[in-house]
This record gives structure tokens, C-alpha cells and sequence, in this order.
């Protein structure tokens, strides 16, 4: 037996459409890169964050095909359906590991995950900190809203004490999960933190986060009007809050200094806390391959296998 | 089987070498003892020497130490399973002689370490017994340095000389094995070879000769299930994998780790089971299918993941390399108590598809196999191996690497429109663009697991629920349809039928040889494809009075092994019963035997 029954015949290319040269490309405008209508609750802080995105899309040229959304399961999770461009959503709390899949395979497109507080920090929690303990290239946004939406209203990890819930009628009683301590701790390379009602700034950390060459992770406070209304108020000025930014005297190279910041009360500080230009787990894992391909410079794969077998007559 | 070792009786004066096809060698020591590598260079050997061979090995789930054995059948002919019974036990130590002695023919050879172990005279009658110091001359040969290490090679020295084995081959292949170490490690294990091999005979010697193997001119190629699995993925073309380490998968996950690199590829080594198959899911959908791969219990973790895959529609391999189960159980062990997850596993109606391999060169193709089936039916793809032929050593023909090796780069060109679960494809097969290719009409797919349109958006409509769920069935049904029919060993009718999968096919051959020779009218059919099944077969099982179904998995509830229970589900036949075992072992020719004629009596008296 030397032959396999199933033979694939190549995809062929569809030949009326050429090639666009990259300079004649435009940018894409909203419309273009809008899908579905959003499926959240009208006032839900996540719609910022989308728009923010289809900005950030619109704003650095990128193309419909250059970038890949992914998510798991959860209100926020949703986002892939409502970009114009390839996405998948996978199940519960399992982006990252699928997000990381793409990113190690494909060099040449921009990986951005959405997450929710239960899909990222709970059922999800161990892929967090190990896509950032290996430094993955990608883009995490966490929508973070302190509660299970979708499932209406359960205690999520990130839930305050006190916080009365279908599953916690006197109140959570957990301690909650404090995701910039979490990221810093695992090794997260870009860590910071914004909230859907400062676009600008959401904005501009989703930017920076994109040009980070790592794992990069925003959380962004995402107000669930339906289940947790007010919860991120005394961080709304519009509210009578306070919206703080990072403090420019903060070194973000400074672990424990990103640390004592993530320690503040809340509504705390906005901004980046942690950076750190640590090799990311694709330039290892290419730098692997250059060498092993050093020695098999020239060969086939055929080959290469062949002499592989040699060593086993 | 033909003639033998324990045939041949020593003549007196000087031994004569008889001429032998094929013979039965058991090594028992401690398995920290190096008997793996005797059996390793014995079964090399044998592929250099045209000759077929198998292998057997028991290894403890302890970190280090224990009892291990190592059993090789070298043939001229064809070499079916690793054998019933010994021609000759080289035992290092007492518990490896008291455990293995009657594993021996009644008149066989047992070689054993007069330094550890004392015979027991009851047992000398019956088997031919040779003390040699062996852990005294191997420190006489080194020179002491190193304790009895090198035993097993001095040991290979003395079975290199009992059976006439090619000298200069076998001192290539020691150097060969130690290659890149310390010279002095290489000239140790030579010098503990010579000493073995000239070590001084006395009359009582019998000393064998095999006569030419059959396979003349060909190349053979020498190595493990689990080998020729990894390999075969990466002839298919496989360019990614992800995994977390268990027994008796991790093999494959660290060659492929080791490999994958040299083809521009990469094997990622994951926190979790889950994180595995959802990164190999996210290569997979970024445009070249990808591997996971585990044994039972990380099969079960990732079956919502499976889910997932089948949903979406995702090509994916998942390799099983079943143990006994359930939970920890018998992790060096071997078991085919997985076809019920590889084939059912899972929540809802979620159809895939499951390979089983046959034997070792059958898992280098069966990977390739693999990878095409699930690239053309966009569908993910599980290789049931399991513990016995993932760790045997077997010889085959290698490969026409030129033919095999197959290019499945993604294709990026761009395209006018693109629905990836289009309804009324021809074929009904969907395919998946990855990212990065351009799609004109601007509409994007998402790969979803809600159920979806044709554009992978989210529905609740009834209607699209039902034909998605025909989809995803009728594609497979399609595939069914194309499957070969397998072929009976032996001829279309008779008395018995013995229907046996994966790693089991020599000893059931070789049970239904035996039973053929003695007149008995058996035959035997080997199922590769698990799910969907191929066609016909209703129609072979037509031709036999009792179709009983030998797998190493228990009889269940209701008296039917696993396949048993899905070949009577399809086929509603009640002629169809199961021969069953689960004592992690693989099965002896003697058992297969033993039970099928006691079933078929059982069930022909109680007819009469």
C-alpha cells in the first residue's frame, strides 16, 4: 500500500478577480466593516467598544481580510458576528487557546479576542494565564460588566462582595478577581485598563495594545444596564465619578510599581500599567524553525522525510 | 507458525546451527535495564535483514523501575503478532524468571543471569536451562566502572550468537544507537557485545540459523506505532499540533515537537487538554488542518471542543491512543474501550468521522488518510491507535516518500462570493476560506458553533436547524458511500466470522490460519473504517453461521463489546456477538481460538 484513497483536488483560484496592488486599496468606511446588528441590550456599554473597533479598523487601514476577531461564549463573545471581516466564536471561555492557533500559524494577520469577565477570568481563567505567561501575539479586550448577562444575571469572578445576584441572593461573598493584578502576575506583556464611557480613551489603549508585539490585554469596564446598572458609575464623571488616568511619573516597565496601581479602590486609574518587551512566543517559535531550517535548506519535504527514515532501517 | 526454535534437539559433539523461519525471544528484566534497546536491535536487524518482526512490551506506569518485558518475533515469513509463547527467555532476575518462565514453549530455552537467578528444579525438566553470569562478565568486560550496566548489550552479544545474527550489522547498529556520546560509551557497549558473543560455549548449546527472509531487495524501515503515526501526519502534510503530555500519547506529541520544525512547522505543547484541541481548531480555521491528539481521559476533556468542530464544520485530526480506561486506569496498558467516545462522544447529534489502524505501517497511512478525509469533508477526523501498536516495533516497506508526501498549503487567492455552509453545494461539503483571503462581494463568513445560515451567522430557525443538521450527517453518509468494502481473510463462507479493528488484525489472522489448518471453517474481517461504516457489510456477514466480534474492551450490559453493540444497532442482527477481554493485554492467537470455538459450541449445542 503506497497510494491513499483520498486525494483532494487543489481549490482553484477564482480568476476574475485580480489582484489589487496594496497602495490602491482604500481604507474600509463603518459601513463596510459593520455586519449583523448588534444583539445587546440598547445602553450597553459594549456597543462603544464596537465602535471603537470598527474606528480602530477604519482609522489604520486595515482590510477585511487582514484581521480576524475571535471570541468565546458571553454577551461581549457576540462581537465576531458584527464585524465584517473573518471571525469565529468558539465556545466558553476557550478564545485564547483558539486565538493563539491563529496567531502561531499566521504571522501576517492582526488576532484580536473579545472576552467577557466569566468567559476570560473564570471557566477561561487558565488559558489567560498561560497565553500570557507564553507571550502569544494577540489582542485581548475583556468587556468587563461584573456580571453574567447573558445567562441574566449570575455571579461572575469579578462580581464586587455584597453584590446580590440569581446565585447569590444575600450577596456574593467571594473575593473578586482583580484581572490587572491577575495579568501582571501571569506575565502579560501590555496590560491596561479603559471604560466604555471615554471613547477616546479606549480608543487609544486598543491601539496601543494592537502595536504591541505580545499578548496585549485591555480590560474595558462595560456597563450591563440591564443586570448591573450604575456598577461602574464613581468611574463616570457624567455620573458624578472620576476618571483618573494612569499618572505620567508611572515607570509601565515597573512590575511592582503596575502592581500598587492595580491595588487602588475603585474606580482606580486608567491607562497603561504594565509593558515589558519580553520576546513573544511567535518570534521563538520562528526562530526554531529558521534554525532547523538552516539544516534542511534546499530539501524537499520529501526529503527531509526520507532522511528521517534512513535512520530508522 | 511453522517450524520453530524448540524443534531442533542438541546433538551431541559440536552444536549444529538448524535452520529456522522464525522465533519467539521474550526478555524480562527491570525496565530501567536497557531491555527495551536489545529488542529494539533485534527488531532493527531484522528490517535490515528482510525479515519481518514484531514486537510486545509491557513497561510499569512507575517513574523508574519495576518489572518490564520486551518480546520480539523475528520471521522469515509473514509475522502476525508478537507470538503466544516463547522460543527463548533471557531472564536477568528472579522475579523475571519466576514471572516468565512458563511463558516459554514446553522444551524452550530460558537464558538466565546465574548471578541473580536460581532455577527452580521443578520447572527444569521442562524447559532447557543455561546459567550465565551474565552481570559478572559484563563487569569484566568494561571494567567495572559502570556496575552490570551493559548487561543487556553482553546479553545481545550471547542472543547474537545463539541465533548466528549478522555481526558486523549489529555492531553498526550499537554504534549507530550511541552515536554522539562519549567514544568511550560506544566502545564499552562494543566491548560488552564481544564479550556476550564470544563468550565459551559448552555442548549443551543449541544454536540456530534463519533461513533468508522472504522480502528480497526491498528497503524496510524499523519503528513504533506511535512513530509511524507522527510521521505519517507529517507526510500528509500537517504543519501544526497542539497537545498536553499523557501516556501513551505523548510519543507522538514530542516527535512531532521534535519534526515539525524542519518543514517549517511548529507543535505546541498547551496548558490543558482543552487549550490543545482549540488551538489545533484555530490552525485549522486559519487554513491547514491541524492535530491534537491524547489518550482516553484527554479525549473525554475535549469532546466540547469536538463539539465545536463538527458544528463549525472545522477538518481536524484527533489522535487516541487508547489505554485502559475508565479514568487513570491502566495507563501502560492497552484497551479498546474508546470506539464508543471516538464515535459517540459528545452532546448532541454531532457526526464524525473515526480510523482505526491495523497494524504500524497502516498508521503511517491511515494519517494520510486521515488528513484527506477530513480536508475533503471539512470534518474533524479521529485515529483510534491504541497502547499496542503505539509502543510495537514492526518492519515494513518504506515509503515512496516522492508519491506520499503531499503539499496542503492554504490557498489565499482571492475569490467573488464565498458562503461557507452553502446548502446546495453540489457535494454538500462546506469549505472553509481561511483568513486572509479577499472575498470581492465584501460579505465575510464567521465559523460559528450556533447554529448558523449559510454565511456562518447565528439562526434560531427551525427549518435551517434541521437541514444543517441533515448537512452535517448526509456528508459523512456520502463518505460512507465511497469507502472500500473490506475484504474477508479467508474464503466469503463458513461457520465463523471473526470481525476484529484496529491493532488486533494479526492475532485474529493468525487464529483463523490455525483454525483453517486444523479444518475448522473460520475467516476473519478487519474494520478500518469505524464511522461511518462502509458499505456490504450485511452481506459478508451473510455468509457465516456466527459473526463474533473480538475486541479488548468489556462485554457490557448486555453482552457486546462495543463495535459489537454498533454492528448490531446498524445491521439488527442477532448472530452478531462479541469475544471479549479487558486484562490490558493484547490478545494470544490461543485465546481468539479458544473462546470463538467456545461460543460457536456453545450456541450450535443450544440450536440443536
Amino acid at each position: 500500500m503506497s497510494t491513499t484513497l483520498f486525494q483532494i483536488a487543489p481549490r482553484i483560484p477564482d480568476l476574475n478577480i485580480a489582484p489589487i496592488p496594496e497602495g490602491e486599496r482604500k481604507g474600509l468606511t463603518k459601513k463596510e466593516i459593520a455586519a449583523d446588528h448588534p444583539t445587546w441590550c440598547p445602553g450597553c456599554g459594549d456597543f462603544s467598544v464596537l465602535a471603537l473597533y470598527f474606528k480602530l479598523i477604519e482609522k489604520r487601514k486595515i482590510h477585511h481580510e487582514k484581521v480576524t476577531t475571535i471570541a468565546g461564549i458571553g454577551c461581549s463573545s457576540r462581537f465576531p458576528y458584527f464585524v465584517q471581516a473573518h471571525g469565529a466564536h468558539f465556545i466558553h471561555g476557550r478564545a485564547l487557546p483558539f486565538a493563539s492557533g491563529v496567531s502561531l500559524s499566521r504571522p501576517d494577520l492582526h488576532v484580536f479576542a473579545f472576552s467577557g469577565d466569566g468567559d476570560a477570568f473564570s471557566i477561561g481563567g487558565n488559558h489567560f494565564s498561560h497565553t500570557a505567561r507564553k507571550n502569544i501575539k494577540m489582542t485581548l479586550v475583556v468587556m468587563d460588566n461584573w456580571v453574567y448577562g447573558l445567562t441574566k444575571k449570575q455571579t461572575s469572578p469579578t462580581s464586587p462582595i455584597g453584590f446580590k445576584s440569581k446565585t447569590d441572593q444575600w450577596g456574593a461573598k467571594d473575593r473578586p478577581i482583580n484581572p490587572m493584578k491577575q495579568a501582571i502576575s501571569a506575565g502579560a506583556t501590555f496590560v491596561a485598563r479603559t471604560t466604555h464611557t471615554n471613547p477616546n480613551h479606549v480608543l487609544q489603549m486598543m491601539e496601543a495594545a494592537m502595536d504591541h508585539d505580545g499578548f496585549s490585554f485591555v480590560e474595558c469596564l462595560s456597563e450591563c444596564i440591564e443586570f448591573y446598572e450604575g456598577s461602574f458609575d464613581a468611574s463616570n464623571p457624567r455620573k458624578g465619578g472620576k476618571f483618573e488616568l494612569v499618572p505620567e511619573t508611572h515607570d509601565v516597565t515597573d512590575e511592582f510599581a503596575a502592581y500598587k496601581l492595580a491595588s487602588e479602590d475603585f474606580p482606580g486609574k486608567f491607562g497603561i500599567f504594565y509593558k515589558d518587551n519580553r520576546p513573544t512566543k511567535n518570534a521563538g517559535e520562528a526562530q526554531i524553525v529558521a534554525d532547523m531550517r538552516a539544516k534542511t535548506q534546499g530539501m524537499k519535504d520529501w526529503q527531509i522525510l526520507q532522511k528521517s527514515f534512513e535512520r530508522m532501517r | 507458525m511453522s517450524d520453530s526454535v524448540i524443534a531442533p534437539k542438541a546433538t551431541s559433539g559440536q552444536p549444529q546451527a538448524s535452520r529456522i523461519s522464525e522465533a519467539v525471544i521474550r526478555i524480562a528484566g527491570n525496565s530501567q535495564d536497557g531491555i527495551q534497546a536489545i529488542g529494539g536491535f533485534l527488531a532493527r536487524l531484522a528490517g535490515r535483514s528482510e525479515q519481518e518482526v514484531m514486537t510486545f512490551m509491557t513497561i510499569p506506569s512507575t517513574i523508574s523501575g519495576g518489572p518490564s518485558i520486551f518480546q520480539v518475533r523475528i520471521g522469515s515469513g509473514e509475522v502476525l503478532s508478537p507470538g503466544d509463547e516463547a522460543d527463548v527467555l533471557l531472564a536477568f532476575y528472579q522475579h523475571s524468571y519466576d514471572e516468565h518462565v512458563t511463558s516459554l514453549k514446553k522444551g524452550g530455552i530460558v537464558l538466565y543471569d546465574s548471578d541473580h537467578v536460581e532455577p527452580n528444579p521443578e520447572r527444569e525438566p521442562n524447559y532447557r536451562h543455561l546459567g550465565i553470569p551474565i552481570s559478572s562478565r559484563t563487569v569484566e568486560a568494561i571494567g567495572g566502572t559502570g556496575k552490570d550496566k551493559g548487561k543487556n548489550i553482553f546479553a545481545l552479544g550471547l542472543v547474537a550468537k545463539m541465533f548466528d545474527l549478522n555481526i558486523p550489522k549489529l555492531e553498526k547498529l550499537v554504534t549507530e544507537r550511541f552515536t554522539g556520546k562519549d567514544q568511550s560509551i560506544t566502545q564499552n557497549a562494543l566491548n560488552a557485545f564481544h564479550a556476550g558473543y564470544s563468550f565459551q560455549l559448552d555442548s549443551a548449546w543449541a544454536t540456530f540459523h534463519f533461513i533468508e527472509g522472504q522480502k528480497q531487495g526491498s528497503t524496510q524501515v524499523v519503528m513504533n506505532g506511535n512513530e509511524a503515526l507522527g510521521f505519517g501526519l507529517i507526510a500528509a502534510g500537517v504543519r501544526f499540533g497542539a497537545g498536553y503530555p499523557i501516556t501513551p500519547w505523548s510519543d507522538i506529541m514530542e516527535l512531532l515537537r521534535r519534526e515539525l520544525p524542519k518543514y517549517g512547522g511548529s507543535f505546541i505543547q498547551c496548558e490543558d487538554e482543552i487549550a490543545s484541541i482549540s488551538m489545533a481548531l484555530g490552525a485549522s480555521y486559519a487554513g491547514r488542518v491541524a492535530v491534537t491528539g491524547s489518550s482516553g481521559p484527554g479525549i473525554s476533556l475535549k469532546t466540547e471542543a469536538l463539539g465545536w468542530g463538527i458544528m463549525a464544520e472545522m477538518p481536524l485530526i484527533i489522535v487516541d491512543v487508547q489505554r485502559g480506561g475508565p479514568s487513570t486506569g491502566m495507563p501502560t496498558n492497552v484497551e479498546q474501550s474508546d470506539l464508543n467516545i471516538a464515535c459517540f462522544g459528545g452532546h448532541g447529534d454531532s457526526p464524525r468521522v473515526v480510523v482505526a489502524p491495523s497494524n504500524v505501517e497502516d498508521c503511517f497511512y491511515t494519517a494520510i488518510e486521515a488528513v484527506n478525509i477530513a480536508r475533503k469533508y471539512s470534518v474533524p477526523v479521529i485515529i483510534l491507535s491504541d497502547q499496542a501498536i503505539a509502543t510495537r516495533i514492526e518492519a515494513f516497506e518504506q515509503p515512496d516518500f516522492e508519491k506520499v508526501v503531499q503539499d496542503i498549503s492554504p490557498d489565499f487567492s482571492p475569490v467573488a462570493e464565498h458562503k461557507p455552509y452553502d446548502l446546495s453545494a453540489p457535494d454538500g461539503v462546506t469549505r472553509h476560506l481561511a483568513p486572509g483571503t479577499r472575498i470581492a462581494s465584501g460579505k465575510y463568513p464567521v465559523v460559528t458553533g450556533l447554529e448558523h445560515d449559510e454565511l456562518g451567522h447565528p439562526t434560531g430557525s427551525p427549518k435551517l436547524h434541521q437541514d444543517m443538521t441533515e448537512k452535517r450527517r448526509k456528508k459523512l453518509q456520502a463518505l460512507g458511500a465511497e469507502l472500500p468494502v473490506p475484504k474477508v481473510f479467508g474464503p466469503p463462507e463458513g461457520q465463523i466470522l471473526l470481525v476484529g479493528w484496529g491493532s488486533t488484525q494479526g492475532p485474529i489472522k493468525e487464529a483463523v490460519e490455525r483454525a483453517r489448518a486444523a479444518g475448522e471453517a473460520m475467516s476473519s474481517l478487519h474494520l478500518k473504517y469505524i464511522n461511518p461504516l462502509p458499505q456490504d457489510l450485511e452481506k459478508i456477514f451473510a455468509g457465516f453461521r456466527h459473526v463474533f466480534v473480538v475486541e479488548m474492551n468489556d462485554g457490557g450490559l448486555y453482552g457486546h463489546g462495543q463495535l459489537a453493540m454498533v454492528l448490531r444497532g446498524r445491521y439488527a442482527d442477532p448472530k452478531i456477538r462479541g469475544i471479549n477481554k479487558t486484562d490490558g493485554l493484547n490478545w494470544k492467537v490461543r485465546e481468539v481460538l479458544e473462546k470463538a470455538r467456545a461460543l460457536a459450541a456453545g450456541l450450535d449445542a443450544g440450536k440443536a
